[in-house]
């Protein structure tokens, strides 16, 4: 009897059906567990918020509530699959994975199943081209765009030239560490600077002999594509060597609070990129407070209200909701399917006015999607930690990224892509 | 009382030695094969198998495979992530350079590259042994994921250094790529499972097998009574490799479809076999299966208990996941040392007597 009831119970955990409702299902593939938990945390607690407030204040999007689920990946594809496959039958509107080597698995299964992936910022770079990447969105901006951003900063910095400057790049080793080097080569023949590529084993936890040849090459600037608990380490060694801060540039991933706190003061000066602006006075951070926090309905314990990582993850709610607003509107329907959402999002347009309406005004750039370009306005803001104030600054404004060597990179790589899987490529 | 060996009579040494000489475990073996083959196709979905069939399939090869090394010949390996990362590299080599050939005989070619990959790493198992044999396998396994990592060659210069499966098929039917049938793929890695196991099964019991485990049991003893164990040791390395690159190949492409060799096969899946072959039980093929089982299906069912039903926290079910399979390692291991097969094997003694012990 009690083997009986086990299995049954066993059963009944296996099968895990939900009911199915009318609602919009946003799956959230988070990992709070694992070396890349640290980033993940935020981004999730963010992107959870933003639809809870939603949900409480205005009652979900366009009268629909919307439900979310959560389901843990550690950052593994394996564990990705099964959280795609278990969540897809419920109506899932779009997928954010937040990890490359997910998004490199889920591109052709949720273009086969007709639903959309938003891969902000990272992913399959050359999946802008949405003539060939009918259902994959990077908007608002791309790897290659990131490296080419931080070039251009480097330019305007240095007087208009890196000739015979040497470029360093710290890499994850994996999809996510290698997607910049093609750029960066590129630039570096176009710029007359050098570069020397250093790879960084998952999760990174030992660099000490990729710093050692940093110490003995002395580049003039480091750039550095790294991701959990890689960038902590990489800070620090960077300090133990006493590498110059302020030539040491992260993307975006390798930009948050966690990234720099454990190396002290020492990390004074460290610079990364950002794509949207971070602002703990936003008036929507209040609203989550009152909506979500107070009400006792917080993701995760709550304390990342207005850090770097959970403002993106509430940036990318929010581009979610705005694409659900905007694919209701095109099909004046508000239940709208996956297949409506994909329309909804590339019909996507944000400006000044948009960004104010979220309570957010100019958290990032203004940009318009459309099927040629699924990649966004491609910029990004360079910023600068502060270990004093234990705070971010922004140094600069939004800088554009060389879209000349870019985009002829994004159709040779997409192009590769669709005569590899036989796609046509076309925006009917 | 059903379960029982008095009535039935062997007349002849085939009938004597078969692997289920009971007449009841034998129907129930053809009753699984035809549940198997028969009744689970039209019944799978997308989740079931890709979150539980497949998986625990393509492991289940892969432990018998290491079971084959470890199990039957002794020799300790911590190479089987890098293994199978020769069987799925081969494979996308074949699968891109031969687009008009079969997937079937793609995931063939890779188990045989691998083969012969892992007889070059088992040379020095002829000289060293026991652990130090475990870290020059641990060796392959580095080696081999640097190699895929550092030569552009083997991704086809891909900017990311990704492989992705392209769609290819068995009999019009694709097998890999995103438009694949649950039914299809699930079918192509079954009977990869029942071709190995069925193979693994009647080389061990073979002369093969005995030489193997005699070497396993006592290598100068083995040497004294004429098993060369220069051939016993390698065959072991390519068998065992061979079934390990399939899985490997089917790991990729069939499973995942896109694999980075880092993050796939790295020393966690060499330990996570390891870990299946000795939780399941070494020397035993069910145990290979009951290892895999065990290990892919346990923390499957504890998420889906945890969050499903229960509504807690994903990071505490992730976390409690963990403290729960360990401790049920721990306690397997200690109640029955020999693994799961061994706690089968006692069952089917005692079912033998059931009700009538005395």
């Amino acid at each position: 009897m009690k083997r009986l009831k086990i299995a049954s119970l066993a059963l009944a955990g296996m099968m895990a059906s939900a009911p199915v409702m009318a609602d919009l299902v946003i799956p959230d593939l988070s990992y709070r567990t694992g070396p890349y938990a640290a980033g993940g945390i935020p981004f999730s607690d963010g992107y959870q918020d933003y639809f809870a407030m939603l949900n409480a204040r205005d009652g979900g999007i366009g009268g629909e509530e919307v439900r979310l689920i959560e389901c843990e990946t550690g950052y593994n594809t394996e564990k990705g699959v099964e959280c795609y496959e278990a969540t897809k039958g419920e109506g899932a509107l779009v997928y954010q994975p937040l990890s490359t080597g997910i998004t490199y698995q889920l591109i052709p299964k949720a273009t086969a199943d007709g639903i959309p992936l938003h891969t902000m910022g990272y992913g399959r770079t050359s999946a802008a081209n949405g003539a060939v990447f009918r259902n994959v969105f990077n908007y608002p901006a791309n790897y290659w765009d990131g490296a080419s951003v931080i070039v251009n900063h480097l330019l305007n910095e240095n007087g208009g030239s890196l000739d015979g400057k040497t470029l360093a790049l710290i890499y994850h080793n994996s999809a996510y560490g290698k997607e910049p080097i093609r750029t960066l080569e590129e630039l570096s023949k176009k710029h007359g600077f050098s570069l020397t590529t250093i790879a960084v084993d998952h999760p990174g936890q030992e660099q000490k002999s990729q710093w050692l040849q940093i110490r003995r090459e002395r580049p003039d600037f480091v750039v550095m594509w790294g991701w959990g608990v890689m960038n902590q380490v990489a800070v620090q060694e960077a300090a133990n060597i006493r590498f110059p801060m302020e030539n040491f540039y992260g993307n975006w991933w390798a930009g948050a609070e966690h990234d720099v706190t454990p190396a002290g003061a020492a990390a004074e000066g460290y610079k990364s990129l950002n794509m949207n602006r971070i602002d703990p006075d936003l008036p929507v951070f209040a609203d989550i407070k009152t909506h979500v926090h107070d009400a006792g309905n917080a993701a995760g314990d709550g304390s990342n209200v207005g850090s770097v990582l959970y403002t993106r993850g509430m940036y990318a709610a929010m581009l979610a909701a705005e694409a659900i607003k905007t694919a209701q509107e095109m099909h004046g329907e508000s239940d709208i399917t996956p297949a409506m959402m994909r329309d909804g999002m590339e019909a996507l347009k944000v400006s000044a006015a948009t960004m104010e309406g979220w309570g957010a005004p100019a958290i990032g750039p203004e940009f318009d999607v459309s099927c040629a370009d699924h990649g966004g306005s491609g910029m990004g803001i360079v910023q600068q930690w502060n270990a004093g104030d234990g705070k971010w600054v922004a140094l600069t404004d939004y800088i554009e990224s060389d879209a000349e060597v870019i985009d002829a990179l994004v159709v040779e790589d997409s192009e590769a892509f669709a005569a590899e899987n036989g796609i046509e490529a076309g925006c009917n | 009382m059903f379960y029982r060996e008095a009535g039935e009579f062997r007349t002849s040494y085939a009938e004597d030695s078969q692997t289920f000489p009971i007449r009841f475990d034998r129907w129930r073996y053809y009753a699984v094969l035809l549940v198997a083959f028969a009744v689970i196709p039209f019944i799978i979905n997308d989740y079931w198998v890709n979150a539980v069939f497949l998986p625990f399939l393509i492991y289940a090869i892969a432990a018998i495979g290491l079971n084959i090394l470890t199990g039957y010949c002794g020799q300790v390996s911590l190479g089987t992530g890098g293994f199978m990362a020769v069987g799925a590299y081969a494979c996308y080599k074949l699968m891109t350079a031969f687009p008009d050939v079969n997937i079937f005989f793609h995931v063939l070619g890779g188990g045989i590259v691998t083969a012969a990959v892992g007889v070059l790493f088992g040379l020095p198992s002829l000289r060293i042994k026991g652990f130090y044999l475990a870290v020059a396998t641990l060796a392959a396994q580095f080696f081999l994921v640097w190699l895929f990592n550092r030569v552009p060659w083997f991704y086809n210069n891909s900017a990311s250094g990704q492989i992705s499966a392209p769609e290819r098929t068995l009999a019009g039917v694709p097998i890999t790529g995103p438009n694949t049938e649950a039914w299809a793929t699930y079918l192509f890695c079954l009977v990869f499972v029942t071709l190995t196991a069925v193979l693994a099964r009647n080389l061990t019991r073979g002369s093969v097998g005995r030489k193997w485990m005699a070497i396993r049991d006592m290598d100068i003893a083995a040497e004294i009574i004429g098993v060369n164990p220069l051939r016993a040791k390698l065959s072991a390395f390519a068998v065992s490799s061979f079934f390990i690159g399939i899985s490997g190949a089917l790991f990729f492409a069939v499973y995942l479809g896109a694999v980075e060799v880092g993050e796939a096969f790295g020393i966690n899946k060499s330990f996570l076999v390891l870990f299946m072959v000795i939780i399941g039980g070494l020397g035993s093929i069910f145990g290979s299966f009951a290892g895999a089982a065990f290990l892919v299906l346990l923390p499957v069912l504890l998420k889906n208990i945890l969050v499903g039903q229960l509504g807690w926290a994903t990071d505490l079910a992730a976390h409690l996941e963990f403290v729960i399979v360990g401790l049920m390692i721990l306690i397997f291991l200690i109640a029955e040392p020999h693994g799961l097969a061994q706690l089968w094997r006692l069952t089917k003694e005692k079912l033998r007597l059931w009700p009538f012990p005395h």
